[in-house]
């Protein structure tokens, strides 16, 4: 499928890579060669097949692929993890390989000038014989490596790729690089086909490898910029992540659902907005579970679809102390009305987590997503990493305009903050807080919400307690101030009279509406 | 002993010319009659290129008699051709 982003632009095609389209603003120019570069090991052989595999199962369109480093039959093993049967799309004719990988033997002896016109002839020759839309040659340093480095070879490459754009051909270029930073390729590849260059990198980041992909040009097309993390899916293939590129376009609702609690839904001015992204931040034990499992609950009991992903605690604990409170999660689940995942934060890389939470929200369609606690996730990834997935997260909850509730867990037992809030809280619509209170002597809770994007709320902090019907908020504190930083001060009768003098002066009169 | 010899080119090039008039001197000079030389041209037969992997052209290919060699270029290098090769001259 062709697709223009803009009048002025070339036209470009969908590589039906997933999420690259995005980030490329439609796809790769369409009949235009793309350098893809990038170190050892930084997926450009998977990058190229995949171009080829999704063109044919996604778009029906046929491929060629020239091989100047590993031979066809370890290709076809190699991506048969991927899920592509490309000994298959070979009998089928849509897949078609120019062999050009090193032959045993002694090396090639030279008598004379000479040039590539028998590898021109015979990929022209497999882009006729399938039909061939896309082409992918991985990877170029492999024909320096058989005839050595000289201009001769630069040049014949790029009458190799003059000769797929006059076939009409989209095609991928594979090049080395050195390191992740350096010069764009090796042998000085992009001066031939500089067009549009596309990096991948594979960098070590606080002992996390993070893989990126940027496109660094694209000549007479838009692209976003920067670096977007992506991963590499066993029977899927290279997934980009665009994140923040997801436009937030979705329409926002005005519809209220209820947060599962009455008291919490009057002090967020009547309940939750349905499309919102909500934050509780709490230190340990002060409830947060509680919020999200009233939430689900709620939902289910009014026959919506609820999901939940668990990162602290394993699911007998999650269903025991649900019970605790009155909601029985293995009877809700059994009628389809509740999913319970519950999965290591270590388990897998943070990428990976987002596709998998992805993947059972499409599964599950649910009409309310929460994530206890989404703070878990912070010790498994880079802040740069976290930061990202939580934007990755909520723009796709929000695109699919369900509510999601995350729970956040503060470092400091009293006040403080934690990376989730310092970092994500500008993201979310809604922010609650829930703190321990020392107030002569004892502790109580309090609960406070922070902000309700689009709407008034009660800015008081209230205590809270919790019984086996599950969370009671009652009034407001008036006498502990500083309950938010975790500096509590106690105040006396008298000190508060005056307070309140001064609040009743400060506050306007009520103006008289007009009835007509 | 026969020689067989294949040379790939690229139409009729002055540099497809030159290769096929440099090794039809070389075998004449230095097989005499026992060779004989198959000229293809890959933009008519490149499933024939594909076949035995054939990149640069001209390529010569000396199938027989066995080790298989094979050498790239004009063959303008005549020493060169004959070391590539395996060629020695024929012994009457």
């Amino acid at each position: 499928m062709i697709t223009i982003d803009h009048p002025f632009s070339v036209p470009k095609v969908k590589t039906e890579i997933d999420g690259f389209d995005l980030i490329a603003n439609g796809g790769l120019p369409v009949g235009r060669s793309t350098l893809v570069s990038g170190t050892s090991g930084s997926a450009k052989t998977v990058f190229a097949a995949q171009f080829l595999a999704a063109g044919i199962e996604r778009s029906g369109e046929n491929g060629v692929f020239v091989t100047f480093e590993e031979p066809p039959e370890d290709i076809r093993r190699n991506m048969k993890g991927f899920g592509w049967d490309i000994a298959g799309w070979e009998a089928s004719r849509r897949w078609a390989f120019v062999d050009a990988s090193p032959q045993p033997g002694q090396p090639l002896q030279v008598a004379g000038p000479y040039d590539l016109g028998a590898l021109l002839a015979r990929v022209e020759h497999a882009v006729q014989k399938v039909g061939a839309r896309r082409v992918s040659i991985d990877s170029v340093g492999g024909i320096f490596t058989q005839l050595g480095e000289n201009a001769n070879i630069r040049h014949e490459l790029l009458r190799l790729s003059m000769s797929m754009r006059r076939l009409g051909a989209t095609t991928v270029i594979t090049a080395e690089r050195l390191e992740d930073k350096g010069p764009v390729s090796r042998h000085g590849v992009e001066e031939f086909v500089s067009d549009n260059v596309v990096l991948l990198r594979n960098e070590l980041q606080d002992e996390v490898r993070r893989r990126t992909v940027e496109i660094l040009k694209f000549r007479g097309a838009t692209h976003q910029k920067g670096e977007w993390p992506f991963t590499i899916v066993s029977g899927e293939g290279i997934i980009v992540i665009p994140l923040s590129a997801i436009e937030l376009k979705q329409k926002s609702s005005d519809a209220r659902i209820t947060t599962g609690n009455i008291e919490l839904d009057r002090m967020c001015g009547g309940g939750f907005f349905r499309d919102s992204v909500i934050l509780v931040s709490g230190p340990t034990g002060t409830g947060k579970t509680l919020v999200s499992t009233e939430y689900l609950a709620a939902g289910a009991r009014a026959g919506q679809r609820c999901l939940l992903f668990a990162f602290e605690e394993s699911r007998e604990q999650l269903f025991r102390n649900a019970a605790g409170w009155g909601v029985e999660f293995s009877e809700l689940e059994s009628k389809g009305l509740i999913r319970v995942i519950c999965e290591y934060p270590e388990a897998m890389a943070l990428e990976d987590h987002l596709i998998r939470i992805k993947k059972e929200i499409l599964d599950f369609n649910p009409d309310r997503v929460a994530i206890d606690s989404l703070s878990a996730l912070e010790r498994v990834a880079s802040l740069k990493s976290y930061r990202e997935f939580v934007i990755g997260l909520t723009s796709y909850i929000k695109h699919r305009e369900i509510p999601g509730l995350y729970t956040a867990t503060t470092s400091a037992l009293l006040g403080g903050t934690s990376i989730t809030e310092t970092h994500i809280s500008t993201i979310t619509d809604s922010i609650i807080l829930l703190r321990y209170v020392e107030d002569i002597g004892r502790v109580h809770r309090g609960i406070a919400v922070l902000k309700m994007r689009g709407s008034r709320h009660d800015k008081d902090i209230r205590e809270f307690v919790i019984d086996h019907e599950g969370l009671h908020i009652l009034g407001p504190f008036r006498t502990v101030f500083g309950i938010l930083s975790g500096n509590f001060r106690q105040v006396t009768q008298s000190e508060l009279d005056q307070v309140e003098v001064i609040r009743e002066a400060a506050t306007p009169l009520p103006t008289q509406r007009n009835s007509g | 002993m026969k020689y067989l010899i294949k040379l790939y080119v690229t139409g009729q090039t002055p540099r497809s010319m030159r290769a096929i008039d440099n090794l039809r001197r070389i075998c004449e000079e230095e097989l005499r009659e026992e060779y004989e030389l198959v000229v293809i041209d890959v933009l008519e037969r490149p499933q024939l290129a594909e076949d035995e992997k054939i990149l640069a052209t001209p390529t010569v290919v000396k199938e027989l008699p066995l080790p298989i060699r094979r050498i790239i270029g004009d063959l303008s290098d005549s020493e060169r051709v004959l070391l590539g090769l395996d060629l020695r001259p024929y012994e009457a």
